[in-house]
């Protein structure tokens, strides 16, 4: 077993892992934050997306020792101080961007890098960056339609509600 | 102008917020003090007999608190199938014993043999790798036509064969339809294949099993679309656990797509497990897990012909389904393929002769059930195609054809049982050819072609039927269960209101759309109505949520119950107004007396029947709570026409979906925003049947692709926006809301228009394409183009 401490949506948080113990477990597990979602076991789905000093990182496939001293963001940590919705999340609802919800957190942690390398994406790049976050409900047309809104774009011109 | 709430409003989904928050309930993130972790060793062989199961080693390991294998549930029941299918010849469905663990022998690579329970999940799964299996491997039994061979190895040794049953329906049109065939001026037929899938709902099946030794309480959370009907079939016929000693509790469910209403052996087990442990006992799927355990969908082949007179009307249809049951029967199995499909051969059209006949076979492979859609995509597809290859044989425009053979007259009784209340395919034909810009099309088509690409245009329609359904007709056709839906609704003193209902939302946003109909009917706001599911605690006993029912049978239960609610509230304000009760009016939440000033609030009202200090308690009880169970009388049929455009290109064969366009007609409408989500979601569900899905088994029963890297989940980059519109509105006409469900449309209505789509590209240039099977991806297109 081994000591690991590492800053999680800005507060200090440290437990025991095994080697093997992957950071999606220790922050479901451990740390009880279970907004972070684990669907599948080859990195495919990106229901686990976090960031880790500023990049997003599949959870599932780093091991919880290799984030030891890093600064972690999660799906808990991105609402307003306020606790309002941020502006992606807010997007996510108001353009019906998540039906069940299992992928959104993963999704709406995509979103946040993408817009911070690329504040204003296309359509095709929105598309291209989320290859690695399958959603089975919504199809993409709204987490697509959020994504650019909450860039800012306007948005009305693409189909239906 | 939109509404701001109620009926008809896309109001926002109030559930989206814990959702986007990280701070749902999803059955994974509930951990009970002093849980044990079960972990399966499942068979990699897909038929074989078990000779020895050695344990004793992985008992000995670290953590590990007992191990269980099939002789453990010698004394409990199997898995339960819901509904017996009667044969051509009157005689009852072959039903084989469904062990919880495997019992004697293997019969797919999945199949649980073995769990251990140990302290950690690791521990488990540890100790599971020290089991020693020792198992007779048996040929493997995949190929649905050789397992109907004579001599073919047999699946179950005490069955006659591998045929579960051989349906016909309806048996008695088939001389009538044979006949039309011999009289028929072109027959059209068309062998085809309906792939199988995996629903792969993103979050996997997880199951807690907790007991409580000092009551004998028992309790199971579980990823489910239906918890009563897991209790129900978990206790009685598996467990033996009354229904007052149970509660199942299916909390916040990642989507089900029909892969979560079934019973699993793994739910029976950690209820079991729990109780032999003495502590609570958690599962939890691997992706890889889910795909050799999870039941699987669609998986029919298929011969169909049209027969068509002189004048290019539909005179009679005539198909030969094999479905694959696979190795054991999954709760529905054996009506998706009969009575979940036969009775949609009828489609949109005229046709006055129709005889199905479907053999369901068993093979070595996972079980088959229900998956979005379940049986009406089979139906639409093949008859879809058909008529499309019909029109390219005949020289006429497929779009002519189809209108040619609408059915325009409401109530119309197809010769397949069913009854449509009410349709109007015209109608979304014209909104379809309005949103695909047909006209546009071959200006498009030019366009493509100068940049070396193929383009096709594909049309299709489809009907549906949802809201299951009238429990005496389902009883009649082999149903081991009623299907109405329930609905409690608890007005609190101060006038919020809960309802509490049998249905289940996992994505669907019940919270939302049911909450705007009470609120629409009391006037109130819809903040005012909390939504309760999915707990057998404190919900009344329902069926759940499949078959595009929520809104049509439990929404239906939720409006008898409200109404009852308004009659009582209505007593309380006469009394209060002293006024008869007929002249009271609630309106805006308020109750005036007809033609006066005089009123009183909701909310007076609401604290006089819990306040009951000036009240009729001669004539009424206090309190304000009402249960209504709705049973529906027909089902409701959804229809619609979509529109697909694709672009082929022929050095690769890869499709791509360059426009897709979805014209519905659901009867009335909640929520327009949820409704178009679900449209979404569905299409893209159909196109991932179309060109990228697919289930592989090899020869020996071995699934091929049991993960994401080998199975093709459609991607945000392998899609584009859909149009989606469903303006085209012929209400229900019974039940209450005139709603028809939208859940599964999608699913059903756009496979046949991605397929149509490829044909028509592929015929623009030349080639004599005339089918390709699912998936249509790039290799099975350049070998059609090319072969």
């Amino acid at each position: 077993m081994a000591q690991v401490s590492m800053t999680v949506n800005g507060k200090a948080a440290s437990g025991e892992v095994e080697g093997r113990t992957l950071l999606s477990s220790f922050l479901r597990d451990q740390l009880m934050l279970t907004g972070t979602h684990v669907g599948c076991d080859t990195s495919q789905c990106g229901a686990c997306v976090v960031h880790v000093d500023g990049q997003a990182v599949k959870s599932c496939t780093m091991l919880a020792v290799e984030a030891e001293g890093a600064d972690v963001a999660t799906i808990e940590g991105q609402a307003n101080a306020d606790g309002s919705l941020n502006v992606i999340q807010q997007a996510f609802q108001d353009h019906h961007g998540l039906q069940c919800g299992f992928c959104t957190p993963g999704m709406v942690m995509s979103a946040a890098a993408l817009l911070k390398d690329n504040p204003k994406p296309t359509e095709t790049e929105v598309r291209e960056y989320l290859e690695g976050n399958i959603c089975r409900c919504t199809g993409y047309h709204n987490i697509v339609k959020a994504i650019m809104a909450a860039s800012g774009q306007d948005v009305s011109a693409i189909a239906a509600e | 102008m939109p509404k701001d709430g109620g009926i008809g409003a896309s109001s926002k989904r109030r559930e989206d917020v814990r959702f986007l928050t990280g701070a749902g309930n999803y059955t994974d993130d509930i951990n009970i003090r002093g849980q044990a972790y079960v972990h399966f060793l499942r068979s990699d062989i897909a038929h074989g007999t078990i000779k020895s199961i050695d344990t004793a080693a992985a008992a000995r390991m670290p953590g590990v608190v007992r191990v269980f294998t099939g002789a453990d549930f010698e004394g409990v029941g199997g898995m339960p199938c819901g509904w017996q299918v009667t044969d051509r010849h009157g005689q009852p469905m072959q039903e084989p014993a469904h062990p919880i663990l495997a019992q004697g022998k293997v019969r797919h690579v999945g199949e649980p043999v073995a769990a251990v329970v140990a302290d950690t999940a690791e521990q488990a799964r540890d100790a599971a790798e020290a089991i020693v299996l020792d198992i007779d491997e048996l040929p493997a039994v995949v190929d649905m036509k050789a397992a109907l061979e004579s001599g073919a190895t047999k699946v179950h040794d005490d069955l006659n064969d591998n045929l579960c049953y051989d349906w016909g329906f309806v048996e008695e049109n088939k001389d009538a339809v044979n006949k039309a065939f011999e009289d028929a001026a072109h027959v059209t037929s068309l062998e085809l294949v309906n792939n199988r899938l995996v629903a792969n709902p993103m979050e996997p099946r997880v199951a807690v099993g907790d007991y409580a030794k000092g009551t004998d309480d028992s309790t199971l959370y579980t990823t489910s679309q239906n918890p009563h009907v897991i209790r129900l079939l978990m206790g009685a016929f598996v467990l033996g656990i009354p229904e007052h000693k149970l509660r199942v509790v299916a909390p916040d469910v990642g989507g089900g797509f029909g892969t979560k209403i079934f019973h699993y052996q793994e739910e029976a087990f950690c209820t079991f497990a729990a109780k032999a442990c003495n502590r609570p006992v958690k599962w939890t799927s691997s992706r890889t897990e889910a795909f050799i355990s999870d039941a699987h969908g669609r998986d029919h082949v298929t011969k169909i012909e049209l027969a068509l007179d002189a004048d290019n009307n539909f005179t009679a249809i005539r198909t030969e389904t094999h479905a694959n049951m696979g190795a054991y029967l999954s709760t529905f199995a054996p009506s998706i393929p009969t009575w979940l499909h036969g009775t949609l051969m009828a489609g949109n059209y005229k046709t006055p002769l129709i005889y199905v006949n479907v053999k369901a076979v068993f093979t070595n492979t996972v079980p088959v059930d229900a998956y979005r859609g379940a049986g009406r995509p089979e139906a639409t597809f093949q008859l879809e195609r058909v008529v499309d290859k019909a029109a390219r044989e005949l020289g006429v425009d497929p779009i002519a054809l189809r209108r040619q053979n609408f059915i325009t007259e409401f109530p119309y009784a197809t010769p397949v049982a069913v009854e449509y209340d009410t349709g109007d395919y015209h109608g979304t034909m014209d909104k379809l050819e309005e949103m695909g810009d047909f006209a546009g099309f071959a200006a498009r088509r030019s366009e493509s072609e100068k940049n070396g690409k193929l383009r096709g245009l594909g049309v299709n329609c489809y009907i549906e039927a949802c809201g299951i359904a009238p429990s005496n007709l389902v009883g009649q056709l082999g149903a081991r269960a009623g299907l109405y839906e329930s609905a409690t609704v608890r007005v609190n003193a101060t006038g919020g209101l809960v309802v509490m209902t049998g249905s289940h939302s996992h994505g669907q946003g019940h919270e939302t759309s049911f909450a705007q109909v009470v609120a629409e009917m009391i006037g109130i706001d819809e903040n005012m109505v909390e939504i309760v599911h999915g707990d057998t605690a404190n919900t009344p006993m329902g069926m759940g949520t499949y078959g595009s029912r929520s809104i049509a049978v439990g929404g239906s239960a939720m409006v008898r119950a409200t109404e009852k609610i308004i009659n009582k509230a209505k007593k309380i304000a006469s009394h209060l107004l002293e006024a008869s009760e007929a002249d009271i009016e609630l309106k805006d939440g308020a109750f005036s007396v007809a033609g006066t000033d005089k009123s009183v609030a909701w909310g007076d009202v609401t604290l006089a029947a819990y306040v009951p200090h000036n009240y009729p308690l001669e004539d009424i009880e206090p309190g304000l709570e009402e249960t209504a169970f709705y049973d529906p009388a027909n089902f409701t049929y959804p229809s619609g026409a979509y529109a697909c455009e694709v672009e082929v290109d022929p050095d690769t064969g890869k499709v791509t979906i360059e426009r897709f366009a979805a014209a519905d007609d659901f009867g009335n409408i909640i929520n327009p925003m949820i409704v178009t989500g679900q449209v979404h979601g569905g299409i893209a569900q159909g196109i991932g049947q179309a060109l990228l899905e697919n289930c592989a088994y090899d020869e020996n029963g071995q699934l091929l692709s049991a993960s994401y890297m080998d199975y093709a989940m459609p991607r945000a980059d392998d899609l584009p926006m859909f149009a989606v519109d469903h303006s085209s509105q012929t209400p229900c006409t019974h039940n209450p809301l005139g709603v028809k469900g939208c859940g599964e449309a999608g699913a059903i209505g756009s496979p046949p228009a991605v397929v149509n789509a490829v044909v028509d590209a592929l015929q623009s240039a030349g080639t004599d394409v005339t089918h390709i099977d699912m998936p249509l991806s790039p290799d099975r297109v350049w070998e059609a183009m090319n072969g």
